[in-house]
């Protein structure tokens, strides 16, 4: 690694980057046309792939920040008792929450909102007053020191109908999920960056086996290692930078012109970049810049080897 | 400059192609190597430039021994030595000036142009500075040879059979500019299998005339 590193030249390896022409030590490799493009054409469509994947990354997380944050910021106490019992037990239920330390204002849910949630499966018009349905209070988590498991306790102790549900059998496999579905998208995308490397490492020895010649002619007249492996070096660096900024560039406008995450609503929704999000595809370029400079670098350095 | 003692080389390990080679080139001095062919001249010559390294005996580079050369150094040992082959290898999309230039270009050295102009005039391949070497003749090919092997200005020229495809004249021709180069205070080394070139080159300059034969290097007398 320290060997790579010796010379390592910034300055003219921007100077390579973003001139048409790298200098006279470019111009010592002959140039290639059909190969260039290929070079060019892969590293954009990686660059394509990679800002899916970056998007995919980014939404899952936000999703499983979302549904996390929404179903930790309340819970629900359930009281199932004796008809003739159920009215005191929600009063006593409602005066221990008032009490109980990071609990908000509980909202006992008036009939209307108990027979919207019960609608989907009994239908509409039903008298839920004629049905033994538990009543349930919603109460907002406003402080960390609210204590749920103590909660629970004093419920089961004062009125042994009630049960605290704070979410976690619902939270716990919804954010596992999404936490995969993030990791699927890094896996993506460090899977793309050793694609990358691989394309480029084989169109640079590819680039080394045909220009045979030229390294011998070099190596006689007393270039150094480095010198000739930066000739090659420039030039994959800048295809590789070239053509993944092309790529990202399309990537970003597929992304842009994907429906609005709130009107389609769902699993998906806010698949995408949101503010300095849409500055992190930008990155793609640098990354396949430095890919290609490192697995050129290394090719040639390997090739050169076996030049006397 | 360049120093041998009882050096021996065989390719892959083989049985030696050279051995008991003991040989130091004086400053400043003209010479030839002759031989039969496969006698091992080239060898010799490519020992010298560290594109080979002997498999027995000492050999000494510019004060240095050869085998505790890095790659790097080797390729600053090459830009003290400059080099002429047979048949010249050069970059042919690049024209005739940028392949002279060339050993600059590697050395991260400006290229002055009124110097390359007048090292150009001076193998009398100024006209041809921006063709390409496929349409060089195989003189035009040496002398351009010449010229990049002198851009450097080292220390020590060598020249493989540099007139191994070349008419009389022609050759001639090429031969005066490596007298000249050595009556600037270049060292020269010239591997060649012509005798009438030794003998005419010998009328113009004083020079040391080395014979390999039978692998072993002798110092050769009256009988050219």
């Amino acid at each position: 690694m320290r060997r790579d590193l010796r010379g390592l030249n910034l300055v003219a390896l921007w100077r390579g980057l973003i001139g048409g022409d790298g200098g006279k030590g470019d111009r010592i490799v002959p140039p290639t046309g059909f190969t260039a493009q290929l070079t060019l054409f892969s590293a954009g469509a990686m660059a394509f792939l990679a800002v899916f994947a970056l998007a995919l990354a980014l939404a899952t997380g936000r999703l499983a920040d979302r549904w996390s944050d929404a179903l930790a910021g309340s819970v629900t106490v359930r009281v199932s008792a004796p008809v003739t019992e159920q009215e005191a037990q929600v009063q006593t239920a409602l005066s221990i929450l008032q009490t109980t330390p990071g609990a908000g204002e509980p909202r006992l849910l008036p009939p209307e909102e108990m027979a919207q949630l019960l609608e989907p499966w009994f239908g509409p018009d039903m008298p839920v007053d004629a049905l033994p349905v538990p009543a349930l209070i919603d109460v907002p988590v406003t402080g960390d020191d609210f204590d749920a498991e103590g909660l629970r306790l004093r419920l089961e102790a004062e009125a042994p109908g009630a049960v605290l549900d704070d979410h976690t059998e619902w939270r716990r496999p919804l954010v596992s999920a999404a936490n995969r579905l993030r990791m699927l998208g890094i896996v993506s995308l460090v899977l793309i960056a050793a694609a990358s490397a691989a394309m480029i490492t084989l169109a640079a020895k590819a680039a080394l086996a045909a220009n045979g010649q030229v390294i011998r002619v070099m190596r006689l007249i007393g270039a150094r290692d480095l010198t000739i492996a930066n000739a090659f070096v420039r030039r994959f660096t800048r295809r590789a930078a070239v053509g993944s900024a092309a790529g990202t560039v399309l990537g970003m406008l597929a992304v842009a012109i994907l429906p609005d995450a709130s009107a389609a609503g769902g699993f998906l929704t806010g698949l995408g970049f949101q503010g300095w999000g849409w500055l992190m595809p930008l990155s793609i370029p640098l990354i396949a810049a430095a890919v290609g400079f490192f697995a050129t670098r290394w090719a040639a350095l390997k090739m050169l080897g076996a030049v006397r | 400059m360049i120093e041998m003692r009882d050096v021996g080389f065989g390719y892959h390990g083989g049985a030696e192609l050279l051995s008991g080679m003991t040989l130091s080139l004086q400053p400043g001095m003209f010479h030839f190597l002759t031989g039969p062919s496969g006698s091992g001249k080239t060898t010799l010559l490519r020992l010298c430039y560290a594109d080979l390294l002997p498999t027995a005996g000492r050999m000494t580079a510019f004060g240095h021994e050869l085998r505790d050369l890095s790659r790097d150094d080797i390729a600053d040992l090459r830009r003290q030595v400059g080099v002429v082959h047979q048949d010249p290898q050069f970059l042919e999309h690049l024209a005739v000036a940028e392949n002279v230039a060339l050993p600059l270009t590697v050395a991260g050295e400006p290229v002055d142009m009124e110097a390359l102009r007048d090292l150009l005039g001076w193998v009398q391949l100024a006209p041809q500075a921006r063709a390409l070497p496929p349409s060089l003749s195989g003189g035009e090919r040496q002398r351009a040879a010449l010229a990049r092997a002198v851009i450097l200005s080292p220390d020590l020229v060598l020249a493989d059979e540099p007139t191994g495809n070349l008419d009389w004249e022609m050759s001639m021709r090429l031969m005066q500019l490596l007298i000249e180069l050595n009556k600037s205070g270049k060292t020269v080394l010239v591997a060649t299998h012509d005798l009438n070139l030794i003998r005419a080159t010998k009328a113009q300059v004083t020079a040391r005339v080395l014979r390999i034969s039978g692998g072993s290097l002798h110092l050769a007398g009256a009988d050219l």
